[in-house]
């Protein structure tokens, strides 16, 4: 006997269609980040270019040695370090809503931002020295400082080996969160001279000096997306609350501490190399959400891929909108982020 | 496997013992010492006042609650059984579900294969396959794209209760699956599961707190009340008009039916 269900479809799969689209929306922003600029380069001669450098494939590029630098010393690596930054915050802030089940969690919601923040401000004041030739200190400063508060507001959330609830952890992310920014606060104050620097970076920036912070961030990546992807099963699981995962055979304690582990790393990366860029953590995934339907096995990658294209664009206009002079990152991605997000809210309340 | 596996493949019947079991809500004792057995097969349907301890007596054998004492699933003990073994042993359908927003019907029935999938909890074409014949088997089969929010209570009551199917787990644990149905679906949603426990040899651990249907839908009726198991019967023994003002206070006429059910109606108290 073999019967079919015409009506029986899962819904939750992630189609080719929406992972050409993720890989579109990329592709394009890659694109207009590496042609936009203050030197014009047309999109013809830059995929020459680019096609040229893939392994088996020779073209004759018609760039002179000078656009060449331009193209791969500093549009590329911007590019793929907003590519990075990008898809790590989109996709830890997927995932931080889904272990909490909460759409208002956000990446920075166990510390992260208050921890890093006074990582940098304790780097950018005491001129800490280079430590290795290669690693500026500010980040380094501010990845320590990240994983310093979160890990702290883990620990706090424990007691006698046993994980607290959701609720617990979160409350403990935000005495955290409060305590490290006084304490940032504190030695801003005590900084004033110091004060503009302080402020660049917490507006968050994608500045790069060729593909040092590309190199630092990438195993990062490579390692949470892999560990993201990995759970979009038990995230799907865990929607159902704790208890009800629990009788299907899930351990939701287990699962929440290696989820906010894996995104607070990532989430910890990003910050470390880039400040404190607001609102992608956020918005990506509910408008990938609003459009793609609830489930995690589409909403982490399709978080990943959009939200890699929207800072590469965010930053597309950062640097455009007021050439030569850059506006703070975090000031567009709020910008073009709240208006698009409201339509597709809206949109979505219509339909 | 195949797809007539899909209709056949259901587990062994299997026993639940409650040994000696108390549990304890911060310094308060709320279940006291008790001993219930559900041979295989059986339905049991626990009843009591509000706050008798109903639910957390499931809770204790769904393991969402610790407890002193023993508690036997089959052969396995309850304290030491892994989270997943005693989801393929056990279903639960709990009193107040909850409903992941965006969720279709068939998704969420495809949920209840957790038990049987890896650590990346991906559903094979089996999986698909058992959801799909078991919506089917509550004529849920309209309703597989749908929202599972967008349903009225009946329908989302039997939705509950079919990812719990799709568990195939040999004994269902049911907390008043009844509460907010109007008397009409309580009775359908009721037979429902008296028949499917036929049909798969389930055993039924259930709690209800009303006792009009209470009789018609159980081989046994045990009496919870403080946290104390004070009666346990048939429900011929059980709902008695003496037991029942004992227990709740109130008048109750009772009527023991040809296949020994019993029927309960309350009056109102004369004043």
């Amino acid at each position: 006997m073999t019967t079919t269900y015409p009506r029986h479809r899962s819904n939750t799969r992630l189609g080719p269609l929406w992972l050409l689209a993720g890989l579109g929306a990329v592709l394009v922003a890659a694109v207009v980040g590496v042609t936009t600029g203050p030197v014009s380069i047309p999109v013809g001669q830059v995929s020459r270019e680019l096609l040229d450098r893939l392994p088996l494939i020779e073209l004759e590029s018609s760039l002179s040695a000078s656009e060449k630098a331009i193209v791969w010393d500093i549009r590329a690596p911007r590019v793929a370090l907003g590519l990075l930054v990008g898809a790590l915050l989109a996709g830890s802030g997927a995932a931080y809503q889904g272990v909490f089940r909460n759409p208002l969690a956000d990446p920075y919601l166990l510390g992260i931002a208050a921890g890093a923040g006074l990582g940098a401000t304790i780097a950018i004041v005491t001129e800490l020295p280079d430590v290795v030739a290669v690693i500026d200190p500010v980040p380094l400063a501010a990845f320590v400082g990240a994983l310093a508060a979160v890990t702290t507001a883990g620990t706090l959330s424990v007691r006698r080996g046993r994980a607290g609830s959701p609720t617990t952890l979160i409350l403990a992310g935000v005495a955290v969160a409060n305590f490290f920014t006084a304490i940032q606060t504190f030695v801003q104050q005590q900084n004033s001279e110091t004060l503009q620097q302080i402020f660049a970076w917490i507006l968050g920036r994608l500045s790069t000096a060729g593909w040092g912070e590309v190199r630092l961030l990438l195993p990062y990546a490579v390692l949470c997306t892999i560990g993201m992807l990995l759970s979009v099963g038990a995230l799907d699981v865990l929607s159902v609350g704790d208890e009800e995962a629990a009788t299907l055979g899930l351990r939701p304690r287990t699962i929440r501490r290696l989820v906010l582990v894996v995104a607070s790393l990532a989430a910890a990366a990003a910050v470390a190399v880039s400040g404190l860029i607001g609102f992608v953590g956020l918005v990506v995934p509910h408008a990938v959400r609003l459009v793609a339907g609830a489930s995690h096995r589409r909403v982490l990658p399709l978080s990943l891929l959009f939200g890699a294209a929207f800072l590469t664009l965010a930053d597309v206009a950062a640097r455009t909108i007021q050439a030569p002079a850059e506006l703070p990152i975090g000031v567009i991605t709020a910008f073009i982020g709240a208006p698009f997000f409201l339509v597709i809210l809206r949109r979505q309340l219509t339909a | 496997m195949s797809s007539q596996d899909v209709h056949r493949a259901h587990p062994s019947p299997t026993d639940v013992r409650w040994s000696g079991v108390s549990v304890d809500l911060g310094t308060h004792r709320v279940v006291h010492d008790l001993d219930l057995h559900v041979p295989q097969g059986s339905w049991v349907t626990i009843i009591g006042p509000n706050g008798a301890g109903k639910t957390t007596l499931l809770g204790s054998l769904a393991g969402t609650v610790p407890y002193h004492g023993t508690i036997d699933i089959g052969s396995h003990d309850g304290a030491s059984i892994g989270h997943r073994e005693r989801s393929r042993l056990l279903a639960v359908v709990p009193q107040h579900p909850v409903i992941p927003a965006g969720l279709s019907v068939f998704d969420y029935a495809l949920l209840g294969r957790s038990p049987h999938q890896g650590m990346r909890f991906s559903a094979s074409a089996d999986d698909h396959r058992r959801a799909a014949a078991t919506l089917d088997r509550l004529d849920l089969a309209d309703f597989a794209g749908r929202p599972v929010e967008s349903l009225s209570g009946g329908e989302r009551q039997r939705v509950v209760l079919a990812r719990a199917l799709v568990q195939d787990a040999p004994v269902l644990v049911l907390d008043e699956p009844t509460s907010f149905l109007d008397l009409g679906h309580q009775m359908e949603v009721l037979e429902l599961i008296a028949e499917l426990r036929v049909e798969r040899c389930l055993t039924v651990v259930c709690t209800l707190h009303d006792l009009t249907v209470a009789g018609q839908f159980a081989d046994q009726i045990a009496i919870l009340d403080s946290g104390r198991l004070v009666e346990h019967g048939t429900p011929e023994g059980i709902l008695t008009p003496e037991l029942i003002s004992r227990h709740w206070g109130v008048d109750v006429r009772t009527e023991v039916h040809d296949d020994s059910t019993v029927s309960v109606s309350v009056r109102r108290r004369s004043h």
